[in-house]
């Protein structure tokens, strides 16, 4: 078994940490240069975790999802690589403060999940790697508009109760936060349903059957019935703002649900660590 | 070389007086030119804005002090009695100028602090005085200094952050929530002094549509032509309120009110999209409890006053970083000044000990005639390789230590080196 944590593995924490402080300078003082060197400092990260990432598979042989820490890492890996998209496209960097803590918390659990040998690698070929890669990006997503989600509304709360704080000039405006967390759950939906394509996929090749009934397949069209029921109620006079956001929030409980207790103790053959 | 200033500003001359003593740029350019062909000063720039007008001269180290020079071209230029600036004016000299200049570049002398204006009339005022060649070394390192501590006030600091009136909290709130207001519209109900300063930021923040609506139409099609608006008849209140994201209000009078039923109406209209509702009127003229209505957004006038007081709080709390800046600056600039100025005091120095040389080989003519003349170059070379030798040793520990170089001022006292024209090779 290979150290789960590598020099690699050190270094990108390091950066996501160094762009995470320059990140919260941005948003709570003056100064364009944080803002830059946050940027660059996630984007070299971003680069040494996919290093790791690949380190990691080339010395366990296997894909880097085989066990929870390599499971975990993909995700936050997902959610810099998502989050920085986002960012250069909507010119946003404010946001980068809160999904930060959540990349560093994942990479963080590797140090309290007991690092153990991991069953040998399924030989399920590259629909298999694309059908969890897929998911692993559509929870990243989810991820994002959860955090945009809980910001819209810790803003619009702060807003409709006439008690503006300093750092809340520096958030996005609730419209643009509404619009991210949406694009983040189009981005999930598209993710999440090619996933459970391949997984279909997959699941004809080893049982001859496209469907089998599984707690993580089941909950996964939960989730996919969840957050098509957000876009369609988010627009709607009665849900769009507040409610909406609330709903995405709750929605996300569904995944972490999925991500962690259906994957350890529920699930039949989606159980690899 | 001495930096010296003498000015009045917003704190010691009230603004009529201010008015009279105000220089254009042109008037300051002039102003330089005679102070400096009548010999008062070397160097000059002449800076004044509504809030102060001040003389920033350099003079030479010796030179006859130029308080009383100064003020009095203060008075005639102004045609001024002197007797009316008593207590006006202010004088200050070498660190306490400087740090004056720095202090004005930062915003932190200004009436309204932080204020973004001043950084670049002192630019201007700097431009114009270098392009009429009023300027030289002390003033130009002085003013680009000043220049690059206002920058960096501005960019490290929120001392420069907008400071806010009622009318732009609003307008900043209005894009806290909607973003760009270029895609949303916006409804002016009352067209009194309130009204129009709302229109007003609202059309300079680039609102999409906006409409201007008041009891009687003329006044509401006045200001709508004003600030290139719509105006709508007053009639059509209830039809506005459905089709506009952005609300405000500033009808004089109890007898208008906009009520929770009315708004809760027009959200239904429009499919509860956002809307923000701005009261500016005393007495209210928004029901407060249309607050509770579902993605309403209701500020009064205490709310939007409570948010310029912040703002005002949180510019102040950053004076002491910005006065750290300024301290910064005002060490740099003595530093680079005691060093041009034992430069020069050297080269002073220099200069006498071979005028003093040459005295000496006039006074002793004949007993030098004595010699070949191919030995008497050889001594009076000698001599000189001698006045080097001496000055060697100053010379490097002058480059190396700091304190020395504030002290060797003190050559011009021990040998005498004062005269006016003596100083003039100071600087870069």
């Amino acid at each position: 078994m290979a150290p789960t944590f590598t020099t690699l593995g050190y270094l990108t924490a390091g950066l996501y940490t160094a762009s995470l402080a320059c990140y919260l300078r941005k948003l709570f003082a003056e100064g364009k240069w944080a803002g830059r060197a946050a940027t660059l400092l996630l984007a070299a990260g971003l680069a040494t975790h996919y290093f790791a990432l690949l380190v990691r598979a080339y010395s366990i042989h296997s894909v880097p999802y085989q066990d929870l820490y390599g499971s975990t890492s993909l995700l936050a890996w997902f959610l810099v690589l998502t989050y920085l998209g986002l960012e250069l496209i909507h010119g946003e960097r404010a946001m980068g403060a809160f999904i930060l803590p959540l990349v560093l918390l994942l990479l963080m659990l590797d140090f309290v999940a007991t690092p153990h040998a991991a069953p040998a690698a399924p030989a399920r070929g590259s629909v298999f790697a694309l059908h969890v890669t897929s998911n692993i990006l559509a929870y990243s997503a989810f991820t994002l508009s959860f955090v945009y989600s809980v910001v819209y509304l810790v803003q619009d709360r702060l807003l409709r109760g006439r008690r503006p704080i300093a750092i809340m000039w520096r958030l996005p405006p609730l419209e643009d936060l509404e619009r991210m967390a949406r694009s983040g759950v189009w981005v999930g939906l598209a993710s999440l349903m090619v996933g459970i394509g391949f997984g279909m996929v997959v699941d004809r090749q080893v049982t001859g059957a496209m469907l089998q009934f599984d707690p993580k397949v089941v909950i996964s069209f939960l989730i996919l019935g969840f957050y098509v029921l957000y876009l369609t109620v988010s627009r709607s006079p009665a849900w769009r703002g507040a409610r909406a956001s609330v709903l995405c929030v709750v929605n996300y409980f569904a995944v972490v649900f999925s991500y962690t207790a259906v994957n350890l103790f529920f699930s039949r053959f989606h159980r690899f660590y | 070389m001495s930096v010296y200033l003498l000015g009045v500003n917003h704190r010691t001359a009230g603004v009529a007086l201010r008015e009279r003593l105000h220089f254009s740029l042109e008037d300051g350019v002039r102003a330089g030119e005679s102070l400096r062909r009548d010999g008062l000063v070397d160097e000059v720039v002449v800076l004044s804005t509504c809030n102060r007008s001040e003389v920033y001269s350099v003079v030479a180290q010796g030179a006859a002090q130029p308080e009383g020079g100064l003020e009095r071209y203060f008075c005639s230029f102004h045609s001024i009695e002197p007797a009316q600036l008593n207590g006006c004016l202010y004088h200050r000299r070498d660190r306490d100028a400087v740090e004056h200049l720095y202090r004005v570049a930062a915003g932190l002398d200004s009436m309204l602090l932080g204020e973004a204006e001043i950084l670049c009339q002192v630019r201007e005022t700097y431009l114009a005085a270098q392009r009429a060649g009023l300027t030289g070394p002390i003033l130009n390192r002085l003013f680009q200094a000043g220049l690059e501590v206002g920058k960096r006030v501005r960019a490290e600091t929120r001392l420069g952050a907008q400071a806010m009136s009622v009318a732009s909290a609003a307008m900043k709130l209005a894009e806290q929530i909607f973003g760009a207001l270029k895609n949303n519209s916006a409804a002016v109900f009352g067209s009194g002094a309130m009204g129009a300063k709302a229109a007003q930021q609202l059309r300079s923040r680039g609102i999409g549509r906006l409409w201007v609506a008041n009891r009687t139409p003329e006044h509401a099609r006045e200001l709508a032509a004003r600030v290139g608006a719509q105006w709508a008849p007053w009639e059509k209140s209830a039809e506005l309120l459905a089709q506009v994201d952005i609300v405000v209000t500033s009808v004089a009078g109890s007898e208008w009110s906009l009520t929770r039923e009315a708004l809760a109406a027009a959200m239904h209209a429009r499919g509860n999209r956002r809307m923000f509702l701005i009261d500016l009127g005393v007495p209210r003229n928004i029901d407060p409890a249309a607050a509770g209505l579902y993605n309403v957004f209701l500020y009064g006038v205490d709310d939007l006053e409570e948010i310029v007081e912040q703002n005002r709080q949180a510019r102040e709390s950053e004076v002491p970083r910005a006065e750290a800046i300024v301290r910064e600056h005002v060490e740099k600039f003595a530093a680079w000044q005691s060093g041009a100025n034992a430069v020069a005091a050297l080269a002073d120095l220099r200069r006498k000990l071979r005028l003093q040389r040459e005295i000496f080989t006039d006074a002793h003519r004949e007993e030098l005639a004595q010699f070949p003349a191919e030995e008497r170059e050889r001594i009076l070379r000698l001599m000189d390789e001698l006045v080097e030798d001496l000055l060697r040793e100053p010379s490097e520990r002058l480059m190396k230590d700091r304190e020395v170089r504030e002290r060797a001022v003190l050559l011009r006292d021990l040998f005498g080196l004062n005269a006016p024209d003596s100083s003039r090779r100071g600087g870069e």
